[in-house]
């Protein structure tokens, strides 16, 4: 059994805000039945048309996805389109007390509706997002649930995400055939690489042979391995000489179709945490 | 609030009379069946005593059942010992509608190098022989292929499978969880070499399960480093619960008519009345033979946590197809492979009865679920459209 919070269930048994509004001035509709769950936000505004005075929602999806519609339609009354496009999906979780991990795209898309209900009303360019095949740009990464790469950055990005199963429980992404998940690893990888960027580099400038030996074994302990573990995966270092690093995958990452991209990603950290000039070279041993 | 327990398939209550069984088992004649004293040697008795009652219910001989602690280890050691039974064959076959428990382990073994095939299923959840036999080679060292489903409840003809299997010298198993005790089952007259029984599905503990080893198979063993079970399972034997298991197996085939007449009959009414009750559903697998206890009924346009929950706040326990129930994010892997449409794949809910079901539970479940699915119908973007037209 889920482990709802006392309010997702409140929500779920006594949704607040379902229906329609006839005479909307907005309407956000994201996901389809094949999805699994599809929501459709009604918005209403005053006469100043600032403000939002009443939401209303329709919601196709499990307990978490009714919970979350009724917690955003709760949370944008009163408040004007910009402060309402200030909420988060976090937000919404918060709101419900939190919601399981694997729950956390019902709240994705409780915001996805948000914006794109409220870029409709302003006759702009819908925002990216997943679901709506028509205004997507970017890559197609996902072709089960039809989700492109810019859209899972920003969901990454703006919820710290790095594990490839975290970017499956807040967006769907992955969690059917599979097929993208070394794509979403890279994707968390560019995600991560252009966050370091922007904070300074800790890498030393100089380093002793020993002090380079040292630092690749930290960096693998530390910083590499327990990622790997989250997937089920590990490696072991064979060898260093000078630059390259030999390392040998396993568990589920030895003999894993996805094990290019893994080599990959260990050089990209060792590059960052250590020295511009690793290389890593996958070894059988 | 009692419950209303229609979740069979996940796991049965433990008969009374099964737990009285076991009980003196632990505190007092705790003794372990290995010593050579008469305090180990009155437990080795019991041991040898459920060792026949489980025989006995299946057609076998009691040396052919081997004491194991759940399905999905006599699952994992059937597969496990025709792969090194036959080290040169490299080619596996199952279904695509198998229990994770065999499933999983023969998706791992095809990333070592093993083929796989698994063996499509129509509409209605069934089998095609035909694609079988145009699967099977002198490459194939197992088929593992479940009696019945546990999602849908359909019975495959494992038997035809089994000869088909055995004709091409290749080992046949059966993961035959959910239809022990259920329907009969006659190992004298079958083909089978291995069959796969859990114990909580029958009234017994969680922990003990068996496998069936045709005598005459070659078999290895998964656990090594004891003489127990003939060696062909090592370990201290679980003594309380294999007598428990005895007994359960005793008392299925005491009930096996009742299970085919009164529980199949609460079935059918629960199917008829339900579907007479609410729009737009459809019975998985409904088409061809199932169990006599389980009905998996597929409502549109509504998603099935949310009739599980709603059906939880009235005290009845059923279970769904649905992936959000279980994390993952596609509907169950039985149903996409039935092909069920997506408007209501989500949305299918599998009520699964016992001999302890009764008419009570069923008017409750026919009483309760329509409101809640008209309920969840209003409150959804598609349910509304359809709501509308009508």
């Amino acid at each position: 059994m889920w482990d709802y919070t006392d309010k997702v269930k409140e929500h779920f048994l006594n949704p607040r805000n379902v229906g329609e509004i006839v005479d909307a001035d907005a309407v956000g509709e994201v996901g389809s039945l094949a999805c699994g769950d599809a929501l459709k936000l009604f918005i209403k505004l005053d006469e100043k048309k600032e403000r939002i005075v009443d939401a209303k929602f329709q919601t196709f999806g499990c307990g978490s996805a009714i919970a979350s519609s009724s917690a955003l339609t709760e949370m944008v009354k009163g408040k004007t389109l910009d402060e309402a496009l200030q909420v988060t999906n976090q937000q919404i979780a918060d709101f419900l007390g939190g919601l399981p991990e694997e729950k956390m795209h019902c709240s994705v898309m409780g915001q996805e509706a948000l914006e794109v209900a409220i870029a409709k009303y302003r006759g702009v360019d819908a925002p990216v997002h997943g679901h709506d095949h028509e205004a997507m740009e970017g890559e197609l990464v996902c072709k089960c649930f039809g989700l492109t790469d810019v859209f899972l950055k920003k969901v990454i990005a703006s919820n710290k995400l790095h594990t490839a199963e975290q970017v499956t429980h807040f967006t769907k992404a992955g969690g059917a055939c599979g097929g993208c998940i070394p794509r979403i690893k890279e994707l968390i990888a560019e995600v991560m690489g252009e966050e370091k960027k922007a904070v300074a580099t800790q890498r030393p400038s100089k380093l002793t042979n020993l002090k380079k030996m040292q630092l690749i074994q930290e960096t693998l302990e530390n910083e590499i391995r327990p990622q790997l573990w989250a997937d089920g995966g590990d490696l072991e270092l064979i060898d260093i000489d000078g630059a390259t690093v030999q390392v040998a995958f396993r568990k589920a990452c030895a003999g894993c179709a996805s094990s290019g991209h893994t080599a990959k990603f260990v050089q990209e950290k060792l590059r960052e945490m250590v020295s511009e000039d690793i290389v890593v070279q996958e070894v059988q041993g | 609030m009692k419950e209303i327990y229609l979740d069979n398939n996940a796991t049965t209550k433990v008969d009374e009379l099964v737990f009285e069984e076991m009980r003196p088992y632990f505190c007092d004649l705790y003794g372990n069946p290995s010593s050579m004293h008469f305090f180990g040697g009155q437990v080795q008795k019991k041991v040898d005593e459920a060792r026949a009652r489980v025989a006995s219910l299946l057609g076998a001989l009691p040396d052919e059942i081997v004491f194991t602690a759940c399905g999905t280890e006599s699952d994992n050691a059937a597969i496990r010992s025709a792969l090194e039974v036959f080290p040169e064959k490299r080619h596996i076959i199952t279904t695509r509608v198998e229990h994770p428990a065999v499933l999983t382990q023969c998706r791992n073994l095809s990333r070592r190098g093993y083929r796989v095939t698994e063996l499509n299923v129509d509409g209605e959840g069934q089998l095609d022989l035909k694609e079988l036999e145009a699967a099977l080679d002198d490459d194939t060292a197992i088929v593992s292929i479940m009696y019945a489903n546990n999602e849908t409840g359909v019975i495959f003809p494992v038997e035809e499978a089994a000869k088909m299997v055995k004709a091409k010298g290749a080992i046949f198993h059966t993961d035959a969880v959910q239809a022990v005790g259920k329907i009969p089952l006659n190992m004298a007259e079958s083909a089978i070499d291995l069959l796969s029984i859990s114990g909580h599905k029958l009234h017994a503990p969680k922990g003990v399960g068996v496998l069936y080893v045709r005598r005459g198979t070659p078999f290895r063993p998964l656990l090594v480093g004891g003489h127990q079970e003939r060696g062909r399972r090592a370990g201290t034997e679980n003594t309380a619960s294999i007598i428990a298991m005895g007994k359960a197996c005793e008392l299925a085939q005491k009930h096996m008519d009742d299970e085919n007449t009164r529980v199949l009959a609460m079935r059918d009414r629960l199917q008829a009345e339900l579907t007479a009750a609410i729009p737009n559903t459809r019975i998985n697998g409904g088409g061809t033979s199932r169990l006599p206890n389980t009905l998996s009924i597929a409502m549109e346009f509504v998603e099935g946590e949310g009739v599980l929950l709603l059906l939880s706040e009235k005290g009845i326990c059923a279970s769904s197809g649905s992936a959000c129930t279980s994390g993952s994010l596609e509907p169950s892997h039985v149903l996409r492979a039935m092909g069920v449409p997506f408007t209501c794949a989500h949305g299918s809910i599998r009520f699964s009865l016992s001999r302890f079901t009764t008419d009570e539970e069923i008017d409750a479940v026919v009483r309760e679920l329509p409101p809640i699915i008209r309920r969840l119908r209003e409150m959804s973007p598609f349910g509304r459209e359809f709501l509308d037209k009508k």
